[in-house]
């Protein structure tokens, strides 16, 4: 089967124009104006196997988005390629609109002042869905999300979290074969970013659908993708496994004991890197080879409870992207 | 606006007629013309403008449909309750005050409907050319001020165009503003001959097959460019 999405040393250029501010600089910048070329996208490539589920992730205005308007065929690409499902996205060919979809956090396609139902119903005439096919992905997609009545009421009246779940399903009717997720979980609170979380799996398992996400919250992508793409400045700086950039990044693990007396903290760093000290709880941070050795000394402490565990994502990418922007330095 | 000149020029014409208006064809002028506007009327522009600077032309841009066919079912959805609220109240005003005005002429009746359609398209084709501009310039809505500035006077909105002085009236002629308002609201007045009705039908046609054109080739450079800024 061919990939799903591919790129070729894919990249987008923006011209800004700058000027200083002021009047003057103002009345100059109409005759003399200055531009500046920002590579947004500057030559990044990859592909994606159908089915896949894979985490975009990068600092802010690290062309994560700009990547992903393109593979959906909003942007066109400066130069290089771009092919998802085999069309050249930027065609914008209506069979190729049929088979994606692109969730962003911040924008939303629900009719402002009519129930969502009401745009689903729009969606199903616009993608030409079978009435049959329509009312059994509803009622499937309901079920997961538990939209229940909400799909009644109007969309303004709805919470940041219901519209959320509403956007969700008026995206998904159609049964895109690709998924292109921008930050779907922004501004949920934990128990909801839990629920799309899963509804994102389960879509994905249930239909073997291909998913891009990008996401600021470390836990959606731990959760969701067992490979990550990394990009920082518009370059593509690590593609693989998760599992496998925490253990170059970071090789280390993190040890959290709880104590039934205090113990004195000289005995505890001499044991690994001391990150949190309490009276009765601690934090070490050990090499993973040094791991057995530590846990083995810890266990001669008047231990209650011990676990061991990676450091957090956030922490694994501040210091991937800081140790690039050295290098780059 | 066709109110206040309404009142206006029927005042000035009550003693005597203007050119070949008497107080009563003035009034069934502006009734009609009003009647035109609001059948014809679109305010695509502001919409597309607002939506390209705010980034909300990507949600219609990844559907399986044209955002321009969007945006004309949406303006036409519109219709029905425009013409519900207004269109009794005008035709009452005019069996009551300018009856005697309108066209008896089959023919001319029949030409009316496909004039005021051949409108509605031109005014939405400039108003979509001129927001499709949004995607290239920074301001259109200011070129739509020009534009409806332009089309003020040369339409026959604030004046009927058979009073201008001559040179304006062949100014007036040349440009296509005329088609879009001037045109029907003569036709249902039944001031054009049956040989002005077909040539300017075959104009508006025209016109309607150039800014197809025109829109298409504004679009496709605009969405190159188009930045899909924020988010």
């Amino acid at each position: 089967m061919p990939s799903a999405i591919v790129t070729r040393d894919l990249r987008k250029n923006y011209r800004v124009a700058s000027r200083a501010p002021g009047l003057k600089a103002a009345a100059r910048a109409l005759f003399n104006r200055t531009y500046k070329d920002v590579h947004a996208v500057a030559g990044v490539s990859f592909s994606i196997e159908p089915g896949e589920r894979v985490g975009f992730l990068g600092p802010n205005g690290a062309g994560k988005t700009t990547t992903l308007k393109m593979l959906a065929g909003l942007l066109h690409p400066t130069s290089g390629e771009a092919r998802v499902l085999d069309y050249e996205p930027r065609r914008r060919a209506t069979d190729f609109l049929k088979q994606i979809t692109l969730v962003m956090g911040n924008k939303q396609q629900l009719l402002w002042d009519l129930p969502p139902a009401e745009t689903f119903a729009l969606n199903r005439a616009i993608y030409e869905i079978e009435p049959r096919l329509f009312n059994e992905t509803l009622a499937e997609i309901s079920q997961l999300l538990e939209l229940g009545d909400l799909v009644n009421k109007p969309a303004r009246q709805l919470s940041l979290g219901e519209r959320m779940k509403c956007e969700l399903c008026a995206a998904l009717l159609h049964r895109p074969k690709v998924l292109f997720l921008d930050e779907p979980t922004i501004g949920l609170d934990v128990s909801l970013q839990a629920t799309v979380r899963s509804f994102i799996r389960a879509y994905n398992e249930r239909f073997g659908a291909t998913v891009i996400l990008t996401s600021h919250y470390m836990d959606d992508v731990a959760a969701l993708c067992p490979r990550v793409i990394v990009i920082d400045r518009g370059a593509l700086i690590y593609d693989g496994a998760l599992t496998e950039l925490v253990q170059r990044v970071r090789p280390d693990k993190r040890i959290t004991v709880r104590l039934s007396r205090p113990v004195e903290k000289i005995t505890l760093s001499s044991l690994g890197e001391l990150v949190e000290h309490e009276p009765t709880r601690a934090v070490l941070q050990v090499k993973s080879n040094a791991l057995q050795a530590s846990v083995a000394a810890l266990m001669a402490l008047p231990l209650v409870d011990l676990s061991v565990e990676d450091p957090p994502l956030e922490d694994v990418m501040r210091d991937l992207f800081a140790a690039q922007r050295k290098g780059l330095a | 606006m066709p109110l206040v000149m309404l009142a206006l020029w029927s005042a000035v014409a009550r003693d005597a007629p203007v050119g070949a208006w008497t107080s009563q064809g003035f009034t069934a002028y502006y009734i009609v013309s009003l009647l035109v506007r609001l059948l014809t009327g679109s305010w695509v522009v502001w919409q597309m403008t607002m939506e390209i600077r705010q980034g909300a032309l990507a949600m219609r841009l990844l559907r399986p449909l044209h955002p321009l066919v969007a945006y004309s079912a949406e303006n036409l959805a519109a219709m029905p309750l425009r013409a519900a609220v207004s269109l009794p109240i005008m035709v009452v005003l005019l069996f009551t005050n300018g009856r005697a005005e309108l066209t008896r002429d089959p023919l001319l009746l029949v030409a009316f409907p496909l004039s005021v359609v051949l409108s509605w398209l031109l005014w939405f084709l400039f108003q979509a050319i001129i927001g499709a501009l949004a995607l290239l310039v920074h301001s259109a809505v200011s070129i739509m001020e020009i534009w409806f500035g332009f089309f003020s006077v040369f339409s026959g909105y604030l004046v009927p165009l058979d009073l201008f002085p001559p040179w304006a009236r062949t100014l007036a002629d040349w440009l296509p503003f005329h088609l879009m308002l001037s045109f029907p609201v003569r036709t249902l007045l039944g001031r054009v001959t049956h040989g002005e009705v077909s040539a300017l039908l075959s104009l508006q046609l025209a016109y309607v097959i150039a800014l197809l054109v025109i829109l298409r080739v504004t679009w496709r450079a605009g969405l190159r460019r188009y930045a899909a800024f924020g988010g």
